[in-house]
């Protein structure tokens, strides 16, 4: 990512001059304006931001961002932004993608761009539908979903978006929520400084063929009883007083919750993916104990940099001008002459 | 090595074809006798021809691989139809070879290998070399194995490794036939086994075995000799055309002063382009092996978008892939070049096999109204050019650019007339860096009048941030448009700037300037097409050549080129995609000739037929 430098901007700097055309109270708006607030914050002029996304509501984004964007195909946005990353060191490339972008027709690319580690943020606005095509079930919807497409309700069992992302090797893992901005903000506070593949599941709300998704963990009434925040070298408590522990059971694999008990500490930078990838598993479509915050944030070497390092050594031993350098390349090998 | 003390025969051109188990070594035979032979400065072309299969069954017939080398005292065209030497390591290489060779050729068989088991698993009854059925032929029958693991005895090998070297038993036999100079050959097995001395000496000594046994032995009573060709003077190196097309590439960034970012996934017959290119990070090249092939194109266009030479390579299947790439590429007005390394299809088809049926994938093969530029190389040598040519398009015009070449030409060789770096184009393009309006705004989609290439502004350009995308954008602006009278003019736009791209006028061969037949081609067929035309102009038979290495657009003198002929014949290596163009477009009864067999047309095939069309119309 680009070093920061001393530019003073405010959140009206971000906005582009394109109208905003998502529905009228799509939990996109809030996760744009949240981004707009944060991205002064940065310190990086917007010249050297670009936003890469795919297709899908949520992919609409870049147009609305006063940056460099690019709305490209379906699926596709981590493999562009791989390249341009790749080549550009200088830039701060944020992929913007939904559930069906990400983890259907792309989810190749996905996995791939966590496994090298390139040097992206990825946004995942994740509504569990298929909101643009109106109304089929996504590869997060529950099973058993009735959408246009399934009226009998979906067979298919969903993914676990933070699941796979570890199960991918991704060393920044976080998921957070569209209505809270400043939970928002706080993870992609973290996210922007990490070095390598950042992770970001951002729960949203599809107020027209998904409405009330994520209403249990929402709704002031239940939030509490819901909700883990996980804050890093917090005991991870939750419910009336943290009346809730999310424990290790001696003997046990995963993470369990239960009243009272040890509570686990929370330290996401732990090297072993097994206590990360626990915490993940205690979310499921029901959300009835839905863990947010940073999941995973763990160093290793970006694939960005391995790659420029690499061209950069072969560059530092070579001599001579490119021209040069190029006429002994043709001239290699068994050459003869004809006077 | 002594002299030898036998007839030394004058020849003008030879043709041999190295035929063996995958396993033999037959390739790496044929690539030291090429080298030889070029150093000697005959012209050469060469041809390998092998299987899919990594490691076939052994001695079977799918397994055989082969590699044939035609070389000659003048400038010749093609690796020649038929073999005058044959080979042949084992029983299957003679039998799936024998069909093509003409009576009278030699046959340098290794007896070893024909025992019982393995004539029956190419179902021989009996051995051919003991019945009458190769009495048409000069069968020369050399103990290969027995000899190369005698000779290697002392050489402190095992005896797999003894066996192994029989390939260089039978190149230093063959050198000795055809006086061949071995030095370079030596310096190569010292480069190759650098790391196993042992191994050094045992190939050195089996190829000096198999010379001396050519010398010595009353088997051979003759040796050859086929003098220097005359060529045009310089320095020259014998290449491959994927080895030529990923120099070329090299090239374009030199040339255009970017880094070359190369997006490609393994696929057979391309990879060697993404190896070659890997070895030349010093020039700013960096290479991607990305997860499919619709991501190596994606990496490809981000690049491209953040001011690289993007480029990627692959075959027919990937081409297939990529297609909603291109399409985003097309909308965004990107350069970007996609090499095409056309094998037979359709799906995996013949992987290893020769066709030039992605013409119409090429220049049709996508969504909407997506028309891009399309250039194919005519030979191996000629894929440097075209590469530059691919990049110089694709930077100046900013568009997508498919570069067509095939199996044949991609592992075909031949020598190489170095160019001087100064000679080749400057590709050099600026981003544009500052506003483009009066106002001091900047339109992402406002033209250049001159090639009507919208600006290259890159990430980190201060105050050109812009956002562009798959969605129509309006005119000059590039804002999201869903206006009818803005798509129309959008889309007849990207229309006209591809048929503005200049490109160079078709030439016509006509020497004598009497034909009334023309024959055209494109792409890899230039060489059976030359051969052809010539030994029909030398028999007094009047024909005229075109060849297009510009698809899309055609040359602007093509109508007027075609409308001058009587007859127009169009070769090609599918089912007539170009002659069907050609009559769509010019209104011309064009004669299409057409094989699809994988292997490539020889100059007899071609030349019966325009033989033909010349005499009876």
């Amino acid at each position: 990512m680009a070093n920061p430098v001393a530019v003073t901007l405010t959140a009206k700097d971000f906005k582009s001059d394109q109208e905003v055309r998502w529905c009228p109270g799509c939990g996109d708006y809030s996760i744009l304006a949240a981004m707009q607030r944060f991205m002064p914050e940065l310190g990086i002029p917007r010249h050297n931001i670009v936003f890469v996304s795919g297709i899908g509501c949520s992919s609409r984004f870049p147009y609305y961002m006063n940056t460099y964007g690019m709305h490209s195909i379906h699926g596709r946005a981590p493999a562009i932004a791989t390249g341009l990353s790749a080549s550009r060191p200088d830039l701060s490339v944020w992929v913007v993608t939904g559930d069906g972008d990400a983890l259907s027709i792309g989810g190749n690319h996905l996995i791939h761009a966590l496994r090298r580690n390139v040097n992206l943020k990825i946004l995942l606005f994740n509504n569990r539908i298929y909101g643009l095509t109106k109304g089929q079930y996504s590869p997060t919807s529950e099973i058993g979903k009735i959408t246009k497409s399934t009226p009998a309700g979906s067979a298919d069992s969903p993914f676990n978006p933070l699941s796979l992302a570890l199960g991918a090797e991704a060393t920044f893992v976080a998921r957070t929520i569209d209505s809270d901005a400043k939970h928002l903000q706080s993870v992609l506070r973290a996210a922007a400084t990490h070095e390598g593949s950042a992770f970001v599941e951002i729960y949203q709300n599809c107020n027209i063929f998904n409405d009330g998704a994520f209403e249990l963990i929402k709704d002031p009434a239940t939030r509490d009883e819901h909700l883990i925040r996980l804050e890093q070298g917090q005991p991870i408590t939750f419910g009336t007083d943290g009346r809730y522990s999310v424990v290790h059971p001696e003997g046990s694999f995963g993470l369990k919750v239960q009243q009272g008990g040890t509570p686990m500490v929370h330290d996401a930078t732990v090297d072993d993916p097994a206590y990360a990838f626990a915490l993940s598993r205690l979310s499921g479509s029901d959300l009835t104990t839905t863990p947010i915050g940073v999941f995973r944030n763990v160093q290793r070497p970006s694939y960005d940099e391995i790659v420029r390092k690499q061209v950069h050594d072969a560059k530092a031993q070579a001599t001579g001008t490119p021209e040069e350098m190029l006429s002994d390349l043709l001239n290699a090998g068994d050459t003869w002459t004809i006077l | 090595m002594a002299a030898p003390a036998k007839r030394v025969e004058q020849l003008d051109r030879v043709v041999i074809r190295f035929a063996g188990d995958s396993g033999d070594g037959m390739q790496l035979t044929g690539d030291r006798f090429t080298s030889e032979t070029a150093q000697l400065g005959n012209d050469i072309s060469t041809l390998p021809n092998f299987p899919a299969e990594i490691r076939a069954p052994a001695g079977t017939l799918p397994g055989v691989s082969s590699f044939q080398v035609h070389f000659a005292d003048y400038d010749i065209l093609t690796p020649g139809d038929a073999p005058n030497v044959l080979v042949a390591m084992n029983p299957a290489a003679l039998k799936a070879n024998l069909p093509e060779l003409p009576a009278g050729a030699d046959i340098i068989v290794n007896t070893d290998e024909f025992t019982k088991r393995n004539l029956a698993k190419v179902g021989y009854a009996t051995s051919p070399l003991d019945d009458d059925s190769l009495r048409e032929y000069a069968v020369h029958p050399v103990a290969l194995t027995s000899m190369t693991v005698g000779a290697l005895a002392d050489a402190g090998v095992s005896k797999k490794d003894a066996e192994r070297a029989k390939n260089m038993f039978a190149l230093g036999l063959l050198s000795w036939m055809y006086s061949r100079p071995f030095q370079s050959t030596l310096r190569f097995l010292e480069r190759k086994f650098a790391k196993r001395p042992e191994l050094v000496a045992a190939n050195k000594a089996a190829f000096q075995a198999g010379w001396n046994y050519g010398e010595t032995t009353e088997a051979f009573t003759v040796r050859y000799e086929v003098k220097p060709a005359k060529m045009r003077p310089g320095t020259y190196r014998n290449i491959t055309g994927n080895q030529a097309l990923s120099l070329g590439l090299v090239a374009a960034g030199v040339r255009s002063k970017l880094p070359v970012f190369l997006g490609a996934y393994p696929i057979t017959p391309a990879s060697d382009i993404l190896h070659e290119l890997s070895k030349h990070k010093r020039f700013g090249v960096t290479t991607m092996q990305a997860e499919d092939e619709i991501a190596a194109i994606g990496a490809a266009l981000g690049a491209a978008y953040g001011g690289a030479l993007g480029v990627t390579t692959t075959s027919g299947p990937g081409v297939a892939l990529k297609g909603e790439t291109i399409s985003l590429a097309i909308a965004l007005e990107l350069p970007l070049v996609i090499v095409d390394v056309q094998r037979a299809g359709p799906s995996t088809g013949m992987p290893t096999k020769t066709e030039q049926a992605d013409l119409n994938m090429a220049l049709f093969g996508r969504h909407g109204e997506a028309p891009l530029a399309v250039i194919a190389p005519k030979s191996p040598s000629d894929c440097f050019h075209a590469a530059i040519e691919a990049a110089r398009i694709a930077v100046t015009y900013r568009t997508p650019v498919i570069l067509l070449s095939d199996n044949y030409v991609a592992n075909g060789s031949e020598p190489w007339l170095l160019p001087s770096v100064d000679e080749l184009p400057d590709l050099h393009v600026p981003f544009t860096t500052e506003a483009n309006t009066a106002d001091g705004r900047f339109l992402p989609y406002l033209r250049d009048p001159q090639t009507m290439a919208r600006p290259w502004a890159v990430p980190g350009t201060p105050g050109l941030e812009h956002r562009i995308g798959g969605l129509e954008k309006a005119d000059k602006t590039g804002d999201i448009s869903y206006d009818p009278a803005n798509h129309e003019f959008m889309v007849r736009t990207r229309q006209q700037r591809i048929d503005a791209i200049a490109v160079p006028d078709v030439d016509v061969e006509d020497p004598e300037e009497n034909a009334r037949v023309l024959v055209l081609g494109w792409g890899s067929t230039y060489g059976p097409i030359g051969a052809a035309c010539r030994a029909l102009r030398q028999r007094g038979l009047p024909i005229a050549q075109a060849h297009l290495r510009h698809l899309a657009p055609l040359p602007a003198n093509l109508g007027e080129v075609v409308a001058g002929y009587d007859k127009v014949v169009i070769p090609e290596m599918n089912l007539g995609q170009l002659a069907q163009l050609i009559r769509a477009k010019y209104l011309i009864d064009a004669v299409a000739f057409n094989q699809v067999s994988g292997l490539p047309f020889t100059a007899a095939t071609l030349e019966n037929m325009l033989e033909d069309v010349v005499k009876n119309g």
